[in-house]
């Protein structure tokens, strides 16, 4: 290797680290700016996960880099210590080979015991305030929420008080999706004909993206919504509001909503029908049933 | 039924392309084709072409045949992959790029699942064919007809894929067709079935040659290679196929009712009436997962070949290698679920999945420390395989990490699906295999065609392609972070990722430069391949292979080498071991084209199953049936070679060796 690609290679090697870093201290990277404790617990476990990878990528790019300059042919060293035979296959080294990675696996593996359990989406978070239960109902292609203790639903933007833990009830009438707001916690898939669930907080106030991470059919990249976390008068206003105001959400509105249709603005309803979410659910789970019928390709804008 | 659906299925006019770029993509197609049988007609050479190559048994033709193939299907996938680049960069706010949301889905699907199967398995099995039989010191593989078979299917079912293009769509579920989108009810068109009898196709000549492989290297090692002398190549070949025997027939069974669903209204893997998509899921990732090792594990054995001749060493601590291969070949069955750690499975399956994940970089991290020490005390000589091989020591430790980052399961409930997913397999899919397979292409070129390739154009190609992916796959890791899903045609541009998605551009369209060095170096190597003419063992190598002339003869070896050592070769140059010539008579089988005509047969069922047009399906079974039965009662297959004559022939065909 000549010595102008190696200073040419440290100049990218710079220029790149200097440009990331820039970025990144410019740039708002959701998963490492976390808004609420289940994405911050996240964050730090992939933080310490790469630290302790870091413990075997520093030797094996140092090794790497020193081998391959003191080594190379044409260097004088190379020539009087080049040991052709040595292939080191002795007890002791493989035991050490073997015993680096696996300690550093050990302690992940630890972590991720520890970490599966107490960061289980479907575990509640501890508080003293009463935690809120929202039911997300992913539709083509738009994602609708419904508040049964507060009888109201949303489309695209679900709104809840910052420091009160929300549990989240998940289902699908569409393909499968995944529900994400990168900065209060992971991911969990939202299924037709199953309910998964998903436990979180907002520790401060504020709009916090949220996306789908599953390809669910032609308007996907819409499947993009808010989470809005507000003080607890906001949200009671806002509740009133809706239940003021809104159009209720019977089932024909509901057939209405759940026709394909693409990046829909924000809307309200009042919840007309209580146990709506129990029956999207159940007409995949009960083999046999009739599903209501929407017809397909069929665009509505709510 | 009226009479025209009997006869086209669901062919019609309107199945032909709709816009403009997928007409370009169609003529695309057509005219390549035309290109080349018009260039062979030109130059009149089709008997030519029958004769030595199609109807070859010789696993260094069909290998070579296997190269061609899948680096025609990186021309295909990697223009797939310039067009979603300039989709992301340009898609943002109030434009919506070039594509429309079907037409980018039908191309992120056709892009995954044609680098996969037509490309990587493509390249891995061309490897495979070149070197294992002479490696392990045999004269072909355990079963000739099955091989070329294998390739001829290969074949149909890439350009059964293909044909996407010009009738009818391509799925639009992404290259593992999650139902229920890949289920009727979201995807009533014919591009899920295009996908799945393309990989069905492609699955079965996997399928075949795994078998092939795997009794080739466990029955036809030459005399005195007992296991503890096998190759690195081979024992890490033995293990991808033991694999893919494991894996793929659960593809098959996967994709057969997939298709059932889709056609004969099952219900496996409907939302609806009792189906299970998460069933699916966790079957396509039983195979999924085991294939990721399928391709990496032969790319590791091209390093362990690549450093040690490079280094002009023994591979440092040769028992923890084959150790390690096979913990990966067992461990790699029970990770499968970590594809899916947000399906909401309880805390103790994601741990005990996260935990195996993060075991088996235990292995692959051993692998590393091997061939850094091989370097050790080494007198290093850096070409171009030994280049790919740095690449991929700093880009796959890299993407090695973000793995066991994600193997903890709250880590990937962030990470899932976003693009750090997406550039975390890229990274072991690119610079881990794509990389390994051109070292072994450029390490192993000499042996099969008597010439080594273009060193400076294959340095170019290194640098563009590494410049390249640092620069296309470093911006998708920080999006990622940004909360940036895959798959997204458009994006609000209130989230600011635009930025990065224009530097992935470039990475790409670096990349594709590189790519194109490639090509370069191949017209180079052809044109002036007097000149880069090379003896037997052009880079001082260790093992069997290089023992034989460049290119080596059909038959391999004239007479069959005895192993005393590992590195047999690189001991008898030094004077450790000696060769005893005995030149015996044996039989080689004679050249066939019934694996064309049965594959041909294939493709047409494909065809048919597709379009539904049934009577095509029953008459192409019962013709390839017919063809199979043809071929097996055909008793004069093979063709004596003299021994004695071999031996008056070796004396005349011993090249000088050239260091």
């Amino acid at each position: 290797m000549r010595r102008s690609t190696i200073v040419l290679l440290s100049i990218f090697v710079l220029a790149l680290a200097a440009a990331t870093f820039l970025y990144v201290r410019s740039a708002t990277i959701a998963v490492l700016d976390p808004a609420g404790p289940v994405a911050l617990a996240e964050k730090n476990i992939i933080i310490t996960a790469t630290f302790l990878c870091a413990l075997v990528v520093v030797p094996v790019f140092f090794l790497l880099f020193f081998f391959a300059w003191k080594y190379r042919a044409d260097s004088p060293q190379a020539q009087q210590s080049h040991k052709p035979d040595w292939d080191h296959d002795s007890i002791l080294a493989e035991v050490i080979w073997w015993l680096v990675p696996a300690v550093i696996i050990a302690i992940l593996g630890v972590i991720a015991w520890n970490s599966s359990h107490a960061l289980d989406p479907y575990r509640p978070l501890e508080s003293d305030v009463a935690t809120i239960p929202i039911d997300v109902v992913a539709l083509d292609w738009k994602w609708l929420f419904i508040y049964p203790q507060q009888g109201i639903a949303s489309v695209n933007l679900v709104e809840f008080p910052a420091g009160t833990p929300v549990h989240f009830y998940l289902t699908a009438d569409a393909p499968m999706n995944t529900f994400w707001i990168p900065q209060l916690a992971g991911q969990v898939m939202v299924m037709p004909g199953m309910t998964t669930q998903l436990n979180l907080a907002a520790s401060k106030t504020g709009d916090f993206n949220g996306f789908s991470g599953n390809i669910s059919g032609k308007g996907f990249s819409g499947m993009a919504f808010t989470a809005r976390a507000v003080d607890q008068q906001t949200f009671n206003t806002w509740i009133a509001s809706i239940k003021a105001s809104s159009t209720p959400l019977t089932q024909e509105a509901y057939i209405m909503l759940a026709a394909p249709s693409e990046y829909n603005p924000v809307a309200y309803y009042d919840l007309a029908e209580p146990n709506l979410f129990g029956a999207i659910e159940s007409t995949y789970m009960n083999p046999g049933s009739a599903m209501p019928q929407v017809s397909q390709g069929m665009t509505v804008t709510p | 039924m009226n009479w025209q659906t009997l006869i086209f299925g669901n062919l019609s006019w309107s199945v032909l392309p709709e816009n403009a770029i997928a007409w370009f993509g169609a003529l695309t197609v057509i005219a390549g084709v035309l290109a080349v049988v018009g260039v062979v007609t030109y130059l009149g050479r089709w008997q030519w072409l029958w004769d030595e190559w199609f109807t070859s048994l010789d696993p260094k033709k069909i290998g070579v045949m296997y190269i061609v193939v899948a680096l025609v299907m990186l021309v295909r996938g990697g223009s797939d992959a310039l067009l979603m680049r300039a989709q992301q960069a340009t898609s943002v706010g109030d434009s919506y790029g070039i594509l429309t949301s079907t037409h980018f889905q039908e191309i992120f699907s056709a892009h995954g699942s044609i680098m996969i199967f037509f490309l990587a398995m493509g390249f891995m099995f061309g490897l495979i064919n070149l070197i294992v039989p002479l490696q392990i010191g045999s004269r072909d593989v355990a079963f000739p007809f099955l091989n070329s078979l294998s390739f001829w299917l290969f074949f149909a079912g890439a350009a059964l894929i293909n044909c996407s293009l010009i009738f009818g769509d391509f799925s639009t579920a992404g290259w593992l067709a999650y139902p229920p989108l890949s289920e009727l009810r979201y995807s009533p068109t014919s591009g899920v079935d295009y996908w799945i009898w393309s990989l069905q196709i492609g699955g079965l000549g996997s399928l075949l040659s795994g078998v092939n492989f795997f009794a080739t290297i466990v029955k036809m090692r030459t005399k005195g290679m007992n296991w503890m002398r096998l190759p690195m190549f081979s024992w890490t070949v033995l293990g991808s196929m033991t694999l893919v025997i494991f894996a793929f027939p659960i593809l098959t069974v996967t994709l057969a009712l997939l298709y059932l669903d889709r056609t004969a209204g099952m219900h496996f893997f409907t939302a609806e009436l009792g189906g299970n998509m998460m069933m699916y899921v966790n079957l396509i990732w039983a195979w999924g997962h085991p294939e990721v090792y399928i391709l990496i594990l032969p790319a590791f054995g091209v390093f362990s070949e690549v450093v040690p001749v490079f280094s002009g060493k023994k591979l440092a601590g040769y028992t923890s290698m084959v150790f390690s291969v096979w913990a990966i070949v067992v461990l790699s069955f029970i990770v499968w679920l970590h594809h899916f750690f947000t399906m909401g499975a309880g805390a103790d399956v994601n741990a005990f999945f996260g935990i195996m994940t993060a075991v088996i970089a235990v292995p692959t991290g051993v692998k590393i420390f091997n061939w850094l020490f091989t370097m050790y005390r080494g007198r290093i000589r850096f070409e171009s395989p030994m280049l790919w091989f740095m690449g991929f020591v700093v880009l796959f430790t890299l993407g090695g990490v973000a793995g066991v980052v994600m193997a903890e399961p709250p880590a990937d409930y962030q990470l899932h699906n976003s693009l750090f997913l997406v550039a975390h397999f890229h990274t072991m899919i690119v610079s881990g295999v794509l990389f390994g397979y051109f070292a072994g292409l450029t390490f192993w070129f000499p042996k099969i065609f008597g010439f080594k390739m273009n060193e400076k154009w294959g340095i170019r190609a290194f640098w563009f392609w590494l410049i390249g992916f640092i620069l296309a796959f470093g911006p998708l890791y920080l999006l990622g972070f940004e909360g940036a899903t895959r798959r997204l045609d458009h994006y609000s541009s209130s989230l600011g990722w635009q930025p990065l998605f224009i530097v992935a551009g470039i990475g790409a369209i670096s990349i594709a430069i590189g790519f194109s060095c490639q090509v370069a170096q191949l017209v180079a190597t052809f044109r002036d391949y007097k000149r880069n003419r090379v003896g037997n063992d052009p880079w001082d190598g260790r093992t069997l292979e290089w023992s034989v002339a460049s290119p080596a003869p059909s038959y391999n070896f004239a007479a069959l080498p005895i192993v005393h050592s590992r590195d047999e070769f690189w001991e008898e140059k030094h004077g450790a071991s000696t060769q005893e010539q005995k030149f015996e008579d044996f039989s080689m089988p004679k050249n066939t084209g019934a694996a064309v005509i049965v594959s041909s047969f294939v493709f047409l069922l494909g065809f048919g199953a597709v379009w539904h047009i049934w009577w095509l399906v029953i008459a192409a079974l019962l013709g390839a049936t017919i063809a199979v039965l043809v071929h097996v009662f055909n008793e004069d297959s093979e063709y004596a070679v003299s021994g004695a004559q071999l031996a008056h022939r070796e004396a005349g065909l011993q090249y000088p060796t050239s260091l």
